[in-house]
């Protein structure tokens, strides 16, 4: 696992490196796009990875009232400590309730 | 005037630290309750330091994931961080040694300081005085974290499952704006894929989906 950590360390340090190293006509607003999107798109397949899957099955669990109570308390502006605060006590509290 | 410009840059920085910092220990946490080591998990902290990356590769081992789609998914959530450093690279200068380190620093929330300042001075302590903040508060928060979920245990009892997917939603939520049927189509593929997958590819098929021209800004 620590060899794993260190080499996928490398790889997320190459992209910062890369970007000092490149000049800057090679720069576009499209491919800046893209990065964005791929973020975008990587982030909600975690949301979801995260939420609802377990092994190769998707559930409804306890894990998807913290990503409803998240959700409305990210609407709300509500600080994002508080917010990952909330997503756990929610799914600790409704499995405390036998959930 | 130019001595509080410094001054508010000083504390912007600060305060970002130890916000970020905050969260840090959630990190911390799950990457414990994920299996990870408590070396494994602080070698994240120090050495790829870059929160979204970070909680990816966590996650996909936390679901059973191998260690490549782990990597992967962390290398791609990275690729916004070379746009920082393209739009930094003229702030920090042309010194070899110091833009090897500026790399490492080189985040979501040091980029984000050092653009809201107006002059170039300001963008450049921005950029060092967040980053270093973040490092460290990350790191230490990170450590409490991973010692902290290592004492209580469980995932669920705890439910920092419940957080991780708070926490992912959270880094989700602000990119949202004109985005929102690209962010669709990308939890809609991980959906799908899910069941007929290996663990950690449904993320890297919705990455996959960024490439095609539809959807989200322009």
């Amino acid at each position: 696992m620590i060899s794993s950590v260190i080499f996928a360390s490398i790889a997320v340090y190459s992209w910062k490196l890369l970007g000092y190293l490149i000049p800057a006509r090679y720069i576009t607003a499209s491919r800046q796009q893209l990065a964005e999107r791929i973020t975008v798109s990587l982030l909600a397949a975690l949301v979801v990875l995260q939420g609802f899957a377990f092994q190769n099955s998707i559930v409804l669990d306890a894990r998807a009232a913290s990503l409803a109570v998240a959700a409305a308390l990210l609407a709300l502006r509500v600080p994002y400590i508080l917010v990952v605060l909330a997503g756990a006590f929610t799914a600790a509290g409704l499995r405390a309730l036998g959930f | 005037m130019k001595a509080n410009m410094t001054k508010q840059v000083i504390s912007t920085s600060v305060s970002v630290g130890i916000a970020t910092g905050l969260y840090g220990v959630s990190f911390g946490a799950i990457g414990a309750a994920a299996g990870l080591s408590v070396p494994a998990v602080m070698l994240l902290s120090l050495l790829m330091f870059s929160g979204a990356s970070q909680f990816a590769f966590v996650g996909v081992i936390a679901a059973g994931g191998a260690p490549i789609t782990a990597i992967s998914s962390a290398w791609l959530l990275g690729v916004r961080n070379s746009f920082y450093a393209i739009r930094l690279s003229p702030v920090i200068g042309p010194r070899g040694l110091w833009r090897l380190l500026a790399a490492q620093l080189t985040i979501d929330e040091s980029n984000a300081v050092s653009a809201a300042q107006e002059q170039p001075k300001d963008q450049k302590l921005g950029f060092w005085l967040t980053g270093v903040a973040v490092f460290i508060f990350w790191n230490f928060a990170t450590f409490l974290g991973a010692i902290g979920g290592n004492l209580l245990g469980s995932v669920e009892t705890w439910g920092l499952d419940g957080a991780a997917a708070a926490a992912f939603l959270g880094l989700l939520w602000p990119r949202l704006r004109g985005s929102i049927w690209l962010a669709a189509a990308g939890a809609t593929v991980a959906l799908v894929a899910i069941p007929f997958t290996p663990a950690g590819v449904p993320v890297l098929l919705a990455a996959a989906i960024a490439l095609l021209p539809f959807g989200g800004k322009k």
